[in-house]
């Protein structure tokens, strides 16, 4: 059925938790309202306050509460409104969650989801449209993914539920309201660490996350040359070997970011395939990504910093053509 | 791990929640295994850093033994004393501080990170008011479960000063959860006293912000750490919510290792030494003749040289292997 991601999100939620009586969710004014983005509509009347509960505004300590409760024996799903919102919590996350498997020698588990809307195209202005995945790249013991749609957003937000470590689930704002076609049900859930390739190509493999994936699709079609456009998924861990086959492949990578492009996701993806099919690639990894620059307000500005369909499509022409990684559109000002 | 350690880590806890001589045993046990920490760092033995606790043992034993195996405790990195008096063995302790295998986190978690899932210590938080909301997580499901379990959370005055702290108490007041928050007011922040960082001393002003039972207790005097911890538990089992004990304590010994102290006034430490917790219970149980003067004398030779086994013990085990560092980065 057609549904938007939002909605996607919430029936994930209440599958796993028609599924499990330890599924609990909470955050702010994710019950009574069923979210600031309507991702837990319906939640509240179906399964009671006790596991449907909305928190003060105060992230330390619902995350802190989120631990605690996956350590002795309940699957948390919080929500934190904003990526942003993170920063005032982020030790529960990397100092906390993520570590207490590895430090009690494997006798905890901490199975909870954090949530968390993200990115640009909304208006919302510089400390409310970041992405901010790199925060967590890197992190031992945490798994992160990223949902592109309805259908990669049920799959994941039920993998994630079931799964036994921490896992943030970073959605992109902008695509609550789109629609998808999912299929509910256990054979649609997303096995973390597994990318999709959503387009097949021979000339070039492009690979996006996020809000990026439809921009790249969508740069690929009718294009002059043909790609292979893969949807990672999941960044931590991430699909190596669907990369890496598909380069193997097709010689050239394009990666697709979101984030600025220091210190972004693609670097690590860049630098995998660089060092194991550095012989099979015909011309360096490109990354697409924004610009060292906070993201900025003003709608037009805005539109410039996601990096769009024609661009990266004039990107990708330039790159296939010279076989050299083009100058990005800021490079007067870099 | 086998049943016999299993029992072992319980029995060790139901010995003190059954005894009040116990109670006085386990203290001189925090104190022996606390001083040879110090030791062994002094011999060289131990890398990076150590908080120890001596002074502050009624409160580890008070809230040991007026809990159950099966809460959940919250501790912090000055833990070693609070994990003893839940029950882990002095061997575990003491390995864990030298990185053996013996250690009750197989040696990678070190003196900051202690714990054993079989009485509810969950890893003792190496990060200042960390543990406030994880107790207040973990009490959310004993409710969630209609369970009857009680999530403790004890930490130094200093946490009071962090916003983890502040939320924690709120949310458990808001959800009215079964925990109690246990403030072990030593009077130091890290090398701070707690005038020049804290806009209010008596720390129970803190909790009534929160519309939260509050109490304070003398925390050299295990029989009241005990009874007050006691009637918070109860509280909370019985639906009556949180409650916030400050207990009043002292540290003889500097932050952490590398601190001397230097900053107390004079007299301080002497005042407080002349009201340690030890002395004053043993004082208590030879006056009411539970113990004559050489069974108390007999219990410190016995425990002194228990310790020497455990130390044995840990300095025998085994460093952390290769492949232990691999296996629980994440959960199957």
């Amino acid at each position: 059925m057609r549904m938007r991601m939002n909605q996607a999100i919430a029936r994930a939620i209440d599958d796993e938790m028609a599924a499990d009586p330890n599924v609990i969710v909470f955050g702010e004014d994710v019950a009574v309202a069923g979210g600031p983005f309507k991702t837990s509509e319906g939640l509240l009347d179906k399964y009671g306050p006790l596991r449907v509960r909305d928190t003060p505004i105060s992230e330390t300590g619902f995350l802190g509460a989120a631990v605690g409760a996956a350590m002795t024996g309940l699957r948390p799903v919080a929500e934190i409104m904003f990526i942003e919102f993170l920063g005032v919590a982020f030790d529960q996350v990397v100092t906390e969650a993520a570590l207490m498997h590895y430090l009690s020698g494997g006798r905890y588990n901490v199975p909870m989801v954090v949530r968390s809307s993200v990115g640009s195209g909304l208006g919302f202005g510089c400390q409310h449209s970041q992405t901010l995945e790199r925060w967590l790249l890197g992190t031992p013991g945490l798994k992160l993914a990223v949902a592109s749609g309805a259908r990669s957003a049920y799959g994941l937000t039920r993998a994630a539920i079931r799964d036994d470590n921490p896992v943030v689930i970073l959605e992109p704002r902008s695509l609550y309201g789109e629609r998808e076609e999912v299929d509910p049900g256990e054979q649609s859930i997303i096995e973390l660490g597994t990318a999709a390739t959503l387009r097949n190509g021979d000339d070039v493999t492009i690979v996006a996350i996020g809000q990026t994936v439809g921009v790249a699709l969508a740069a690929a079609e009718g294009a002059s040359w043909s790609a292979d456009v893969i949807d990672l998924q999941s960044l931590m861990p991430w699909d190596k070997s669907s990369v890496l086959a598909s380069v193997r492949r097709t010689g050239h990578l394009v990666i697709v970011e979101e984030n600025q492009f220091t210190g972004g996701w693609g670097t690590e993806v860049a630098s995998y395939v660089m060092t194991n099919a550095f012989k099979d690639l015909k011309a360096p990894a490109l990354r697409i990504t924004a610009p060292d620059v906070p993201v900025p307000y003003g709608l037009e500005l805005e539109r410039r910093f996601l990096p769009s369909p024609d661009y990266v499509t004039q990107q990708v022409n330039e790159f296939m053509s010279t076989q050299l990684v083009p100058a990005p559109w800021w490079k007067e000002f870099a | 791990m086998t049943n016999e350690r299993t029992e072992s880590v319980v029995s060790r806890r139901e010995e003190i929640i059954s005894s009040r001589v116990s109670r006085l045993e386990r203290m001189m046990e925090i104190r022996l295994v606390e001083d040879r920490i110090q030791d062994l760092f002094a011999r060289g033995l131990i890398s990076g850093t150590t908080h120890t606790s001596q002074g502050q043992e009624a409160v580890a034993v008070g809230l040991g033994s007026s809990t159950r195996p099966t809460d959940v405790v919250c501790c912090t990195y000055r833990g070693h004393g609070v994990a003893l008096a839940l029950g882990i063995r002095p061997a575990s302790v003491l390995g864990e501080v030298l990185g053996r295998q013996i250690g009750c986190m197989g040696g990678l978690g070190g003196s900051m990170h202690l714990s054993d899932p079989e009485i509810g210590l969950l890893p003792t938080f190496a990060i200042v008011g960390a543990g406030v909301p994880v107790a207040v997580g973990a009490a959310l499901q004993f409710a969630v479960k209609k369970s009857d379990g009680v999530a403790v959370s004890v930490f130094g005055d200093g946490s009071t000063n962090i916003g983890g702290f502040h939320e924690g108490l709120n949310m458990a007041k808001v959800w009215n959860l079964p925990v109690v928050f246990i403030c072990e007011n030593n009077l130091y922040g890290e090398y701070s006293p707690i005038a020049s960082t804290t806009a209010v001393t008596d720390l129970t002003k803190r909790a009534l912000s929160y519309d939260m039972t509050a109490e304070v207790v003398d925390g050299q005097d295990v029989d009241a750490t005990h009874a007050t911890i006691q009637n918070a538990v109860a509280r909370a089992r019985d639906g009556g919510g949180p409650t916030f004990i400050e207990a009043k304590t002292y540290r003889y010994v500097g932050h952490s290792r590398s601190d001397q102290a230097t900053y107390r006034p004079d007299g301080e430490l002497d005042a407080w030494l002349a009201r340690d917790p030890i002395e004053l219970f043993a004082t208590s149980l030879v006056a009411s003749g539970e113990l004559s003067l050489a069974d108390v004398d007999a219990m410190r030779v016995r425990q002194r040289e228990l310790i020497d086994v455990a130390e044995e013990a840990a300095l025998a085990s085994p460093p952390g292997s290769i492949a232990q560092m691999f296996a629980h980065v994440l959960a199957p």
